[in-house]
């Protein structure tokens, strides 16, 4: 009888809590002008009565964009000169990925849970091809996300997900103007007692517009005409400075 | 201004590209060389990916050697005989550039061998340079003339068979010899993204002995046509040509040539070979820290 008592109780935890999520625009233009931009995810969180719950719950929202096959390459100094000496074959690297979150992410949750969600830089899932020894392995994982966190396409802010009034949080995640092409996914977590109890998701669409769309796609599909333009476009420069000076 | 760079995906500002190809347009315009030894390494050191770097400097010669062609052919300073023979060499060397530049990138070391070529070309043809200048300037200073260098060629060029005569060069050499230089330069120009007349200049003076009134002409001659079929080569390989970032460029360098050439009627030649020499000289010295010292970066990424 005590257990059967206890039972709701230790089932209500289970029982999810209400997750809305939004994200400011779900295109992203790569155009002139464009200089980097930040997206705001937001939403509310409500427990499952319907009454504010942000005490309750921490708030991770993570952006990832596209996986890519990668060759990662480490220099090292031999003969006196640093040259590329060895390297790992990563099939998943995320293009870009950001995290925040409202409290550190090891005060969260236990290392296990993170290594499931992909929470934070440490537990990406860049599935290494062929058999490495771990040691090396974090070596390379460590590298790849110094690197990346240097040029702006790997972001952790803890402390990045404000709550207000109990009930809305948001967070603020830039992008760099060097943001790879491509589908995002926004993914929203809710965490209870070291515990996933909700989570949401949805897509953005990073891609290039108008002119610099064009552009690129001239380069790429037309290689022939597209060298015949610069070759012209600098012969026709060229030229007419060389116009406009001489009769200075 | 910032202006987004649609094939090298970021954004910079357009007045650092113009004013980018203002400096080495300049510089073409003082010393008769394209100045793509300076624009890669410094686009490179703005964080425009290598490739794209390379890929759009080769045209930004293109526009800065154009009106130095007009403007030599009309004083009859382009040996169009042996410019064509260097063009030949330069467009089977863009060739084996390209398979080189392929080949090297899939082992991983075309940036080791990029700096490795700036550091040992730059390092020993500023270093000539520098040698040369600071002599004469001490010449000049103490009234001991230099003693006057005979002009002959390099006893290697006289040894090629089936010699050819070039009136305006004033030479009965093998074509053999233009055909080597304009291939070892048709390689660089698309390794490295330059025009190579820094190469091309003294080469042509002291390894094929031509005569002086005819090898920057000659030079820039070659130059175009090489940097021309470079970016071709480029569009239908690597695809990495940004037009934006090669407009940018081409505007700054177009103008800067001509100041440059008014600049150079005013000031000592001496004094200007020694700050092209020293130019090099850091540019190389740059790249040899990266190599020696510590790289930018220890980690890169390439696609699968």
């Amino acid at each position: 009888m005590p257990l059967a008592l206890l039972l709701p109780v230790l089932l209500g935890g289970a029982r999810d809590p209400i997750l809305v999520t939004e994200v400011s625009q779900h295109e992203v233009d790569l155009q002139q002008g464009f200089t980097g931009t930040e997206l705001l995810l937001f939403g509310a969180i409500l427990t499952p009565e319907g009454a504010r719950a942000a005490q309750d719950y921490d708030i991770v929202v993570t952006l990832k964009g596209p996986t890519q096959s990668v060759i990662l390459r480490e220099k090292q100094k031999m003969a006196g000169i640093w040259i590329n000496a060895a390297s790992i074959e990563l099939r998943s690297a995320p293009s870009y990925y950001a995290i925040a979150s409202t409290r550190p992410i090891a005060d969260i949750v236990d290392d296990k849970t993170a290594a499931i969600y992909e929470l934070g830089l440490k537990w990406l899932q860049l599935s290494p091809i062929g058999a490495i020894d771990p040691e090396e392995q974090a070596r390379f994982a460590a590298g790849l996300v110094a690197r990346n966190e240097a040029n702006g396409l790997y972001r952790e802010e803890e402390g990045g997900v404000k709550v207000n009034e109990q009930v809305l949080y948001q967070a603020r995640i830039g992008l760099p103007s060097s943001v790879p092409i491509g589908t995002y996914t926004a993914e929203t977590f809710a965490i209870s007692k070291g515990r996933v109890v909700a989570s949401a998701s949805s897509t953005v669409e990073v891609r290039k517009q108008g002119m610099e769309r064009a552009i690129a796609h001239f380069s790429d599909d037309y290689g022939l005409l597209y060298g015949l333009l610069a070759v012209a476009v600098s012969v026709a420069m060229g030229w007419l400075a060389g116009r406009l000076f001489a009769r200075d | 201004m910032d202006v987004y760079l649609p094939i090298a995906n970021l954004s910079v500002n357009g007045l650092v590209i113009v004013g980018l190809g203002m400096i080495t347009g300049m510089l073409s315009g003082i010393f008769g060389v394209g100045g793509g030894f300076l624009t890669t390494p410094l686009m490179i050191f703005y964080g425009i990916p290598p490739t794209v770097a390379a890929a759009s400097a080769a045209s930004q010669v293109t526009g800065a050697s154009v009106s130095g062609v007009f403007a030599q052919s009309r004083r009859g300073g382009v040996d169009y005989q042996m410019g064509s023979v260097m063009v030949a060499g330069g467009i089977i060397g863009i060739g084996i550039g390209a398979l080189l530049f392929n080949l090297l990138q899939r082992l991983g070391q075309i940036d080791t061998v990029i700096s490795i070529l700036y550091v040992v070309l730059l390092g020993s043809i500023g270093g000539l340079m520098a040698r040369e200048s600071i002599q004469t300037l001490r010449a000049e200073r103490t009234g001991i003339p230099m003693p006057p260098r005979k002009r002959r060629h390099h006893p290697m060029v006289a040894n090629l068979p089936m010699r050819w005569r070039f009136y305006r060069s004033g030479l009965y050499i093998s074509p053999l010899a233009p055909l080597i230089l304009g291939i070892f330069t048709g390689i660089l120009t698309m390794l490295m993204g330059i025009g190579g007349g820094f190469i091309l200049v003294p080469a042509m003076l002291y390894i094929l002995g031509m005569s002086a009134n005819v090898v920057v002409g000659t030079s820039l001659y070659q130059i175009l046509f090489v940097t021309m079929a470079t970016t071709m080569m480029h569009a239908l390989t690597t695809h990495a040509i940004d037009i934006v970032l090669a407009s940018l460029l081409l505007v700054g360098s177009v103008t800067g040539a001509q100041l440059g050439t008014q600049l150079a009627q005013r000031s000592s030649p001496v004094i200007l070979r020694l700050v092209l020499a020293a130019i090099v000289l850091l540019v190389a010295g740059r790249m040899a820290l990266g190599l020696g010292w510590r790289p930018d970066e220890i980690y890169t990424v390439a696609p699968l």
